[in-house]
């Protein structure tokens, strides 16, 4: 599947990644390639190690078997923004960015994120979808090859979450970072990405790809039957019953 | 006095221009106040003989004099001076152990036994040892300060050190930061806030490992100026070198919650603990 994409080198390879935590086998034989500017979803369980891929994949996590090929410069959005309380948005953004005038880049960061004139707000004069903001800002002046979001809307309200959705979605067409985000959210990968996977039990047990023009409407009937299609796996691949999505 | 007090400063209580700091301590005055009316009435009329304790207003009196004669300066410059070079020996001894034990598991290891049994020591104690090893001249006093300050700053460093969110720890390797900029962003300001709360207690404990250590047998400073004036029978000086040793106290603490407010402006509340 990811072979006809994959006309230049991929920035991500994994071959027959796999991860265990004492017994538990957490990923095991993974097999991924993401294209250069590729928008990838990942779904999944809470467990299902969709959360252990990406952090494998950020180099935060050296305890992995197999071969794993991640982006020159990797940049990770978390689920909480991380940002350092005892530094301004724009000292948050900047923190220790190479190259020329780094101020200058990071304040032009901030604007691209919609958040010029706050440069100076400590992050906790800052709202919650301002933070993540700021956050999203710090991943992208950096300029990654691969840009990686752990669920990083989900604990935004339904409102912050739809402009930040869309926020992604225009920076990622004007910056084109390959892209594999992970979310709990059908809907959302579906409107975000080129192609959604799904882990079940360590595995990657679904690829496809979704091509739809952008923006992507939530009651697009293609849509809506991928969406029926994805909770019907995640259903019926249910390990952990407590959480149907 | 004590009745009329109240109705005089209930406009000022009322003013909305006023801040509310202002307004809130304001009452809080009335009680010292009528204490010192108290003790001032008590020495005019005898009840309060001087050999017990001056009059409030013989002990302004005597302030003044030893201010103008040159005395209490003086005095107050070894004391401040003696106070300062241990805390800057003890505070530094603090910062290398604490970052040491901080921030390696075998610093943790080598330095935390050791410091922990000194902790469980009573630092006054000590003193006899102290003038065993290094006499009656400035070394012991400026070493018990030293060891007085080295622990609650160390305590409360190596805590601040451990504390800090591994999450931005994390934010740190994603970002490659360098091991310097690691300690200067992340590492550094992380543990202020505790090592502050440590600081200020290191202090306190420096000017009361001072007013110990100059008992000693103290030829010069504000210890020396108490202890002569007991043979005096001179309580009004006794009292003047004790607010003399407060005043100190207060103003550094001030300069160091001054230099907190700073430090620690990102925090909604203003730096305050």
């Amino acid at each position: 599947m990811s072979a006809a994409v994959a006309a230049a080198e991929p920035v991500v390879r994994l071959r027959g990644a796999g991860r265990r935590f004492g017994d538990a086998v957490v990923l095991e034989g993974v097999d991924l390639d993401i294209a250069p500017g590729e928008f990838v979803a990942v779904l999944g369980h809470s467990g299902s190690g969709k959360t252990t891929l990406l952090r494998l994949l950020a180099g935060l996590d050296r305890g992995f078997t197999g071969d794993v090929a991640s982006g020159s410069a990797p940049a990770v959005v978390f689920q909480d923004p991380r940002l350092l309380p005892w530094r301004t948005a724009l000292e948050n953004v900047a923190l220790g960015l190479r190259g020329p005038d780094p101020e200058g880049r990071a304040r032009a960061a901030l604007g691209e994120v919609g958040l010029r004139g706050r440069e100076d707000a400590w992050p906790r004069q800052l709202s919650g979808g301002q933070r993540q903001r700021v956050a999203l800002a710090r991943a992208l002046v950096r300029e990654p090859d691969l840009l990686l979001l752990d669920e990083p809307f989900s604990a935004l309200d339904a409102l912050t979450r739809i402009s930040a959705q869309e926020l992604v979605s225009e920076l990622w067409r004007r910056h084109r970072p390959a892209v594999l985000l992970v979310t709990h959210d059908v809907e959302e990968a579906l409107l975000l990405a080129d192609r959604t996977l799904l882990i079940d039990g360590g595995r990657i047990a679904y690829d496809e790809r979704l091509d739809l023009p952008r923006p992507r409407r939530r009651d697009d009937p293609e849509l809506v039957a991928r969406r029926t299609d994805l909770l019907a796996r995640l259903g019926v691949h249910d390990h952990d019953p407590k959480e149907p999505r | 006095m004590a009745t009329t007090s109240p109705a005089a400063t209930a406009p000022l209580a009322a003013a909305p221009s006023r801040g509310p700091l202002r307004v809130r301590l304001s009452p809080r005055v009335l009680s010292p106040l009528a204490i010192l009316a108290l003790w001032q009435l008590a020495s005019v009329t005898g009840v309060l003989p001087e050999r017990t304790l001056e009059a409030p207003s013989v002990i302004l009196a005597t302030a003044w004099e030893l201010t103008t004669t040159g005395e209490l300066p003086e005095a107050l410059l070894v004391s401040l001076r003696r106070a300062m070079a241990g805390l800057a020996i003890g505070t530094a001894a603090a910062l290398v152990l604490g970052t040491i034990a901080g921030l390696t598991r075998v610093g943790d290891a080598v330095v935390d036994p050791p410091m922990q049994m000194i902790r469980t020591l009573p630092l006054f104690g000590l003193v006899p040892l102290f003038i065993l090893w290094f006499g009656i001249g400035e070394t012991p006093k400026v070493a018990l300060v030293a060891l007085g300050v080295v622990i609650p700053l160390y305590l409360n460093l190596v805590a601040a050190l451990r504390g800090i969110d591994p999450d931005l720890r994390e934010v740190a390797t994603t970002l490659r930061l360098t091991r310097v900029e690691q300690v200067r962003h992340v590492i550094a300001p992380g543990a202020m806030p505790g090592a502050l709360v440590g600081f200020r207690q290191s202090l306190g404990v420096a000017w009361l490992a001072l007013i110990v250590a100059e008992q000693i047998n103290a030829s010069e400073g504000l210890g020396y100026m108490i202890n002569n004036a007991r043979d005096f029978l001179r309580t009004d000086v006794i009292v003047v070198g004790l607010l003399a040793y407060a005043a100190l106290g207060l103003i550094t603490d001030a300069i160091v919650r001054a230099f907190e407010r700073r430090a620690l402006r990102w925090r909604a509340d203003g730096g305050r603990p």
